[in-house]
């Protein structure tokens, strides 16, 4: 048997039929999750050609993208953006109800963000495919799944047929060597990747992340590097299961038990690449020369450590960006003026996450005129941040203390920053509007996001670890 | 979905590279749960001034780009999230072709999949069509080639099962169901093995 590489083990365990010159591979789906944004359309289509759902008990849904992240009113009045946001969040609860899909929502303990919940309940699990009408769904590949976007389309396919109709990508090798300095976290390092290899630079691949500095990561932190694999074009994002992930995974609610525990443990073993797999393609990074890095552009691409000075444009679409950020090539990020501070989304919303920015906040308080919202992933997350007592230090900092949602990394719920405000914020995508119309979004790492809310301009985390520490 | 053999048209330029679906569509009006409609709010907060009335510098309100179906785009066009509400809306505004040098994934899936012809071309003849709006083209599905109203011919490929869709109007979805047999088999021995 010929050598192969972790995706391809994971892609060939799926294949219901193979592709040919003329058709594409017919590829089963393990896992569905599905939002109130991307699925009204696809429940229409089936509802009109008079489909089920061909496997009701691979799918989960939840309530995330267009949720209010203030609490119900006394009356249970939830406090939406519009009433096109709460008419849709009523669309997903009658779907689910109607065909019958297992959803996480208003009265569950587990609701969430899509990504955040997936792994907590534990329905994520090594070797699986998952999808979802999300392009962060590669956040999942952090377990050694085969976990990507889809349109609303494809969603209804996977409805009806539990299948996709898929071409085999190529594959890229992402080796991180070494270790991450002290206070440089899994946020620093994928905005650093992104920046090295391009906002297109996965494009037609799936990523393996790999090498000493990949395996030293935390489940949540392999998350976080997972998630912006598509900021880079890519299709997905996997890192080979291991202790860290099956000692994570023990014991949800949706993990095997048991006997079966065992079995499947033994199973996943088995995923990772085998000596003399070939990759498409290759990339190193050396992990000792990431520092706290941001962006200083308007795609995820424009990334940078933020002590070095932003470069000249390259382009007019790159000058047009410099100008819509107040970024000035020659003078380095750091230092410049913050409006926001978002904690949260599907990259940084997990506990760690909250902590690493709780360390830094606590019995500190936010410069003046900055507002900072932080929103947990997840019911989880909040409870666990409660009982830890990360509200208290996060609103006695002057921060806002949410219930769960994509909130401000998307902005669809209410939640956005005025035009003109720099928002450094811990989510994925520093578009153009992309956290209201003319804001300007820095992406940062959690640690980044709490100094600067603290120091009131962009402010390198290391500063203030050393004080937090001591 | 109805056959597409043909396009013609003259081409409209938006020359930016990285166009992300953010831009195409913002999100704050993903809370429809409707395809239809969603023309108007194609390029919103490009194409409109804040105070409603069209922004003259936005190139797809130019006089000289109205009526133009087939849309020249810069490098990574539809990076972003996977929101096919991006091909919807582009569809609805008027729009039947996208070319560029690359088009993200998701977003390339969605357009063709809705008979949006997502086409990529080399850097070269991209660079060339960037750099001259309004040209005369007709895309040709089934030879796979953009012909010029100069007789010149630009190759392009389509992955072969998303031209065959497009030419004969196939429904993936009923292709899909055509299998049920061959995922029931996979499914039982998926139960057999676990």
């Amino acid at each position: 048997m010929s050598a192969k590489t972790l995706f391809e083990k994971v892609w060939d365990a799926h294949v219901v039929a193979p592709e040919t010159a003329d058709t594409p591979a017919i590829l089963y789906i393990d896992l569905h999750l599905v939002h109130e944004v991307t699925s009204p359309q696809a429940f229409t289509e089936l509802r009109e050609r008079g489909l089920k759902l061909r496997r009701p008990d691979r799918i989960l849904a939840t309530l995330d993208h267009s949720t209010p992240t203030l609490p119900a009113a006394a009356n249970g009045e939830r406090p939406y953006a519009n009433d096109e946001a709460k008419a849709q969040v009523a669309q997903l609860e009658a779907n689910c109800r109607e065909f019958g899909v297992e959803l996480h929502g208003w009265d569950s303990n587990d609701r969430g963000i899509v990504h955040v919940i997936g792994p907590e309940l534990g329905a994520t699990q090594p070797g699986m495919t998952i999808v979802c009408g999300d392009s962060h769904t590669s956040t999942h590949g952090a377990f050694g799944a085969l976990a990507f976007g889809i349109g609303t389309t494809e969603v209804g396919h996977v409805m009806a047929t539990q299948c996709l109709l898929q071409r085999k990508p190529k594959t890229l090798a992402i080796y991180v060597d070494g270790h991450l300095p002290k206070g440089v976290g899994a946020k620093d390092l994928i905005l650093h990747i992104i920046g090295e290899i391009g906002v297109d630079g996965g494009t037609g691949y799936v990523i393996e992340y790999r090498g000493d500095a990949i395996e030293a990561l935390s489940m949540d932190e392999r998350m976080t590097v997972c998630n912006m694999s598509i900021e880079a074009g890519a299709r997905a994002g996997l890192i080979a299961p291991d202790d860290t992930t099956f000692n994570w995974l023990k014991g949800r609610p949706r993990a095997p038990q048991g006997e079966a525990w065992e079995t499947a443990v033994a199973k996943w073993r088995a995923l990772r690449t085998d000596a003399g797999a070939a990759y498409d393609r290759e990339v190193r990074i050396d992990a000792s020369k990431v520092k706290p890095t941001v962006t200083y552009g308007t795609h995820p691409g424009m990334a940078i450590a933020m002590d070095k000075p932003v470069p000249a444009a390259r382009s007019a679409q790159e000058t047009r960006a410099l100008a819509y950020m107040h970024s000035e090539p020659g003078k380095p990020m750091q230092g410049m003026p913050v409006d926001v501070v978002f904690v949260g989304s599907c990259t940084n919303s997990r506990l760690s996450d909250l902590r690493e920015a709780a360390n830094i906040l606590r019995g500190h308080r936010v410069a003046s005129g900055v507002r900072m919202l932080v929103v947990p992933g997840s019911e989880a997350v909040r409870r666990d941040a409660e009982r830890e007592g990360l509200h208290q230090v996060f609103t006695e900092a002057g921060a806002e203390w949410r219930v769960p949602g994509c909130s401000m990394c998307i902005a669809m719920n209410g939640d956005l920053a005025q035009p003109g405000q720099l928002v450094v914020s811990t989510s994925n995508r520093n578009f153009e509007g992309r956290q209201g119309k003319g804001a300007r979004t820095v992406l940062a790492s959690p640690a980044t996001a709490a100094a600067s809310a603290l120091a009131g301009v962009i402010a390198d985390p290391r500063e203030y670890l050393t004080e937090a520490a001591a | 979905m109805k056959p597409i053999t043909r396009i013609h048209s003259r081409t409209a330029v938006l020359a930016d590279e990285n166009i992300d679906t953010d831009r195409i569509i913002p999100a704050r009006f993903l809370t429809t749960t409707e395809r239809a409609g969603l023309g108007k709010l194609c390029f919103h907060d490009w194409r409109y001034q804040p105070d409603g009335s069209d922004n003259p510098a936005f190139p797809l309100n130019k006089p000289e780009a109205k009526g133009c179906s087939i849309l020249v785009a810069g490098r990574n066009f539809g990076c972003g999230s996977s929101r096919e509400h991006a091909p919807w809306a582009l569809l609805d505004y008027g729009i039947k072709a996208v070319i560029c040098s690359e088009i993200a994934d998701i977003f390339r899936n969605n357009a063709l999949k809705n008979g949006l012809l997502a086409i990529v071309i080399s850097d070269a003849e991209h660079n060339w069509l960037l750099s001259h709006p309004g040209l005369e083209l007709t895309i040709d599905v089934r030879g796979q080639f953009i012909a010029l109203a100069d007789g010149g011919h630009v190759p392009f490929k389509l992955e072969a099962f998303a031209r065959h869709c497009l030419l004969n109007g196939v429904d993936q979805l009923g292709y899909l169901l055509q299998h049920a047999d061959a995922i029931t088999t996979y499914e039982q021995q998926l139960e057999h093995a676990a």
